[in-house]
C-alpha cells in the first residue's frame, strides 16, 4: 500500500518562520518559501521602496476630476466607481501575490487607524489615492509626516467634511453666514492622535476646528487637490490644550505635530499595534516597549513595527481571530490559484461582514475577535470556504493543509481532513479550522 | 477555462428557457434523444455490503460482525439470483433488478491502486490512472464525451447537478452547474465535524455551535449523536436532474455525486441509511425521466471498494474492487456480471481486498459504444491508454 499523501510534516518545517507568515504576514502563499531567520525576514520587507507603488493606479488629482466631471456632466458615466474598482482591483491582488505582507499589514493597520470610508460616496475616487499617497510613503517613516499628509488629503478632508468647514469670522464665513464643522477636528484628537485619555475639552475641539479652516480641496486648477483657502480660515489666535497658535495655514501642521509627539498619541498608537499584531488585550509591557521606542525615535513607524517583532509575546501561540478580509486573502493565498480562477471578491467582503474600505464609522474596524466573532458571521465564513473549496482543484488538500499551517494543525484535524470522503470536505475541513482563524 | 454556469432558477424557469452562461445555446443541431449519466459515490462505496455475495462459501467467516441476513430473512437480503443479494435499502433498484433495467457488475474497480480517495477520484474522474506520473490530462473523461458528441453535430449540451463542477465535466466542452439556490451550503455532517473541530474552542467554540443552532439544525445533530437529515436531499436534486434531462431542450449529459461511503466506523446503521438515499435518487431520476427513461443510461461508480475484514470499528478501511450498476431502460439487466475471484484469503488482493476482474473503463466504454454510439477512435481519446480495457458485451440492449 502507497502511503497516503496526506499531512507528511517535514520535520525540517520552520514553525517559527510559519508563524511570521501568519501572524506578521497575510498568510504563506502557496509552498512560497519559508525564510530561514524569520525576523530578519520581516525586517527586511521595511527596507527599500514599497513596490505596490510601483503598481498603476488613479492619483488624487485624477479622481478628483472624474468625481467633478461624474457631479457637472451626469452622463451616468460614473467615472469615480471605475476609479475605485480599478484601483481596488490592483489592491488586492497586490494581497494576494506581495512578497512583503508584513508591509502590506502595516498599510492595512495605517489605513484603519486614518479610516476613510466608501459609506461616503463622494470618495470612491480618492479612497485608494489615499492609501497611495497619505499612508504608503510614510509607514516605515514617521508618524507626524504621516498625520500631516493624512490630514491634507482630499479623501480625509471630504469624509470628515473639513473642506465644508469656515471660519465664522473669515471672510467666507461673514459672507455666507457658513461656519465651523468639527468633524475632522474631533476625530483627529479623539481616534488619530491623543484620545480622550488627554483630557481635552470641547473648547479644545473648537479651537483645533478653527485651526483646521480653510484646509480644502481644489477641483477646477490644474493639478486637482489638496488647498488651503485663506478666506475660509479662521484669522486670530487659538488655544489648542494650551498651546498657542498665530493662524495661517501654518498653525494647523504645528498643531498636528505637536499633537504627534504627544506621549497621549504615543500611547494610543503602541496600545493599536499591539492590540494588532499581538493580543485583543494588549499586555502593557508589551504596549510599554514599543511605546518607549516611538518616544526614543520621535515616532519613528518602522523602529516600533521592529519592536512589536522583538516583542516575546508576538511569538507565543496565535491567538488573534482573523477578520474576514484576512481570512478571505489567507484562504485565497493558501491556495494559491492562478489569476483567472481566483473567485470574484465583489461582494465577497461585504457578505462575510467587512465590506471593502467601508468601515461604519470614522473609528474603521474593530480590532478583537468580539467585532468579529458573531454566529452567522463565523457560518458565512464557512459556507464561503465550502464554495471555494468546490472550485480548488490543484493540490491535494494535504499538501495545502502542510503548506499553509503545518504543525500549527493540531493532529486531531489532520486526522479529519485525511478521512474526509472527498476533496471539497478536506479542503473545508482545513479552511474552517479553527487554527486557519488565527493569526 | 471551463464556461461554468451557476444556474439558480427555478425548475419551472428552467424547462423553458435553459442557458448556458451568456451564450444561450442554440439548439439546431439534431439531438440525440440517448440520455447519459454518470453518479458518482465519493468516499468509497463498500460493494460487499451492497451487493452481498451469500452463496460464497466464505462470506460469514470473512466478514464477521458485517454478514448479512440472507433472503427470507427479517432485514435481509433482496435475492438476485442464488448466489448475490441486494442490500435490503435497496429496494426500488431490486425492483428495476426484477424489470430487468438493472445490471450489477462486481469484483470491478478503477485502474488506481493507490487507496487514497483523493487519487482514485482524480483517476476516476481524468479516465486515466497516469495522470499523476505522466503527462497530465487537462480534462474529464465526461467533457471529452460532450467534446465527441458534439463533433457528431450531436447535442453538446451537459449538466453537472450540484453546487459545483466535478472533475469528471471539467475542460473545453461548455457544461453547466445547476442546483437549487438552497444548496450552496455544506451537508449537515460536514457543519457538524467543523463544530465538533471548533468546540474546545475559546473564540469561535460557543459560536459556531449557536449559528447552527439559529439555521436550525438539533443538538443532537450537533452531538453527532444523531445523523443529520440532509436538507439538500440527493432525491430532490436526481429528480431534478431527471426533469432537466427529460426536456427536450434540455441537455443530454449529467454527473451526480453523493458522500457519505467512507464508513470506516460503525458502517451497517450508516450505509443503510447513505444506500436509501441513493436508492431513492435513483427512483427519482427515472421518475423524473419520465418516457426519456427507455433512451438512458445511468453508471453509478465510486473510487475503490472497501476491506473485505471488519475494523475495530465496526467498519471497513479503504480497499479495491467494489460494485458499479448500469441502469435505466436502455441496459440489458436483470443480471449481475462478475468474474468471481472469491474471498478465501488467498483469493484477495493482499490478502485484504476483494480482488478486481473488472476494470470499470471497460464498463464505461461499452455505454459510450454502443449507447452513445462513439466511435473507437473517439473512445480512445476519452480513455487513453485503455487499450486492456476490453469492452464488454451484453450491457445495452440490441
Amino acid at each position: 500500500m502507497k502511503a497516503p499523501k496526506f499531512c507528511v510534516y517535514t520535520t525540517h518545517m520552520n514553525s517559527e518562520a510559519l508563524h511570521a507568515q501568519i501572524r506578521f504576514g497575510l498568510g504563506r502563499r502557496g509552498g512560497e518559501a519559508l525564510p530561514a531567520d524569520p525576523r530578519a525576514w520581516l525586517a527586511q520587507q521595511l527596507d527599500g521602496p514599497d513596490l505596490a507603488l510601483a503598481r498603476p493606479g488613479a492619483t488624487v488629482g485624477e479622481g478628483l476630476r472624474a468625481l467633478r466631471l461624474d457631479q457637472t456632466l451626469k452622463d451616468k458615466a460614473n467615472r469615480a466607481r471605475a476609479i475605485l474598482l480599478a484601483d481596488a482591483a490592483t489592491a488586492i491582488d497586490v494581497l494576494l501575490t506581495t512578497e512583503t505582507p508584513f508591509r502590506e499589514r502595516l498599510v492595512a493597520f495605517w489605513a484603519n487607524h486614518f479610516t476613510v470610508s466608501l459609506k461616503r460616496g463622494q470618495i470612491a475616487a480618492v479612497a485608494q489615492p489615499f492609501i497611495r499617497e497619505a499612508i504608503r510613503p510614510h509607514v516605515t517613516g514617521k508618524f507626524d509626516a504621516m498625520l500631516l499628509a493624512v490630514m491634507r488629503h482630499p479623501a480625509m478632508l471630504m469624509y470628515l467634511d473639513n473642506a465644508q468647514s469656515f471660519g465664522p469670522d473669515s471672510n467666507a464665513g461673514r459672507r455666507t453666514h457658513r461656519g465651523l464643522n468639527e468633524n475632522l477636528a474631533r476625530e483627529c484628537l479623539e481616534l488619530h492622535t491623543v484620545t480622550p485619555a488627554a483630557g481635552y475639552t470641547q473648547q479644545d475641539v473648537t479651537a483645533f476646528a478653527k485651526i483646521l479652516t480653510g484646509w480644502s480641496i481644489r477641483y477646477d486648477e490644474e493639478p486637482p487637490g489638496y488647498m488651503f483657502r485663506l478666506y475660509a480660515h479662521q484669522p486670530g489666535r487659538k488655544n489648542l490644550m494650551g498651546q498657542s497658535y498665530s493662524g495661517g495655514e501654518q498653525e494647523g501642521a504645528q498643531a498636528l505635530a505637536w499633537l504627534a509627539r504627544h506621549p497621549a498619541t504615543l500611547h494610543n498608537l503602541a496600545f493599536k499595534l499591539v492590540r494588532h499584531f499581538v493580543a485583543d488585550v494588549p499586555p502593557p509591557a508589551a504596549v510599554a516597549r514599543v511605546e518607549a521606542v516611538l518616544h526614543r525615535t520621535n515616532g519613528d513607524l518602522k523602529a516600533a513595527a521592529l519592536e512589536v517583532v522583538a516583542l516575546p509575546e508576538a511569538w507565543v501561540p496565535l491567538t488573534k481571530l482573523r477578520q474576514p478580509t484576512e481570512y478571505v486573502i489567507a484562504v485565497l493565498r493558501a491556495l494559491d490559484l492562478p489569476a483567472a480562477k481566483r473567485p470574484n471578491l465583489n461582494g465577497v467582503f461585504a457578505s462575510l461582514g467587512q465590506p471593502y474600505m467601508a468601515a461604519p464609522l470614522p473609528n474603521g474596524w474593530g480590532d478583537t475577535a468580539a467585532d468579529w466573532a458573531a454566529p452567522e458571521a463565523m457560518l458565512r465564513r464557512v459556507d464561503w470556504a465550502y464554495g471555494v473549496a468546490g472550485r480548488a482543484g490543484g493540490e491535494e488538500p494535504a499538501q495545502i493543509a502542510d503548506n499553509s499551517l503545518g504543525p500549527l494543525l493540531p493532529a486531531a484535524t489532520a486526522e479529519l481532513i485525511r478521512h474526509a470522503g472527498d476533496r471539497r470536505d478536506a479542503l473545508t475541513l482545513l479552511l474552517t479550522a479553527p487554527e486557519f482563524q488565527r493569526r | 477555462m471551463t464556461p461554468m454556469l451557476s444556474r439558480r432558477a427555478t425548475l419551472l424557469g428552467l424547462s423553458s428557457a435553459f442557458s448556458l452562461g451568456r451564450t444561450s445555446l442554440a439548439l439546431a443541431a439534431a439531438p440525440t434523444e440517448k440520455r447519459f449519466i454518470v453518479v458518482l459515490l465519493r468516499g468509497a462505496l463498500d460493494g460487499l455490503a451492497a451487493v452481498p455475495p451469500y452463496g460464497d462459501p466464505d462470506l460469514a467467516a470473512q466478514r464477521g460482525a458485517l454478514t448479512p441476513a440472507g433472503p427470507g430473512q427479517p432485514n435481509g437480503l433482496l435475492d438476485l439470483g442464488g448466489f448475490f443479494g441486494l442490500h435490503p435499502s435497496l429496494a426500488g433498484l431490486h425492483g428495476l433488478y426484477q424489470a430487468d433495467e438493472l445490471l450489477i457488475l462486481h469484483a470491478i474497480a478503477g485502474a488506481d491502486r493507490s487507496r487514497s480517495h483523493f487519487e482514485a477520484q482524480d483517476a476516476l474522474e481524468y479516465g486515466t490512472p497516469e495522470h499523476l506520473n505522466g503527462p497530465r490530462l487537462t480534462s474529464g473523461w465526461l467533457n471529452r464525451v460532450v467534446t465527441a458528441l458534439s463533433s457528431k453535430s450531436q447535442r453538446e449540451m451537459a449538466l453537472a447537478v450540484g453546487a459545483s463542477l466535478p472533475l469528471l465535466l471539467r475542460g473545453p466542452a461548455p457544461v453547466g452547474t445547476w442546483l437549487p439556490s438552497t444548496a450552496q451550503h455544506p451537508a449537515a455532517s460536514l457543519y457538524a465535524q467543523i463544530a465538533a473541530m471548533h468546540r474546545a474552542d475559546p473564540l469561535t467554540g460557543a459560536i459556531i455551535t449557536e449559528g447552527l443552532r439559529d439555521r436550525g439544525f438539533s443538538e443532537a445533530v450537533l452531538a453527532g449523536t444523531e445523523q443529520p437529515k440532509n436538507r439538500y436531499a440527493f432525491a430532490a436534486l436526481a429528480g431534478s436532474a431527471g426533469k432537466l434531462l427529460a426536456d427536450p431542450k434540455g441537455p443530454r449529459i449529467a454527473a451526480l455525486e453523493i458522500g457519505g461511503w467512507d464508513t470506516h466506523a460503525y458502517q451497517a446503521p450508516r450505509l443503510a441509511a447513505v444506500l436509501r438515499e441513493l436508492d431513492g435518487g435513483l427512483i427519482a431520476l427515472k421518475t423524473g425521466l419520465g418516457a426519456a427513461w427507455s433512451q438512458t443510461a445511468v453508471l453509478v461508480m465510486t473510487e475503490f471498494g472497501r476491506t473485505v475484514h471488519v475494523n475495530g470499528t465496526r467498519g471497513t478501511d479503504h480497499g479495491t474492487a467494489t460494485v458499479a450498476f448500469a441502469l435505466g431502460g436502455a441496459i440489458a439487466g436483470g443480471k449481475v456480471r462478475a468474474t468471481w475471484p472469491g474471498l478465501a484469503t488467498s483469493k484477495l488482493l493482499e490478502s485484504r481486498d476483494l480482488a478486481p476482474t473488472t476494470d470499470l473503463r471497460s464498463l464505461a466504454k461499452t455505454v459510450l459504444a454502443n449507447h452513445l454510439g462513439l466511435s473507437p477512435t473517439a473512445i480512445a481519446t476519452i480513455f487513453p491508454g485503455s487499450s486492456d480495457a476490453a469492452p464488454i458485451g451484453g450491457v445495452l440492449r440490441a
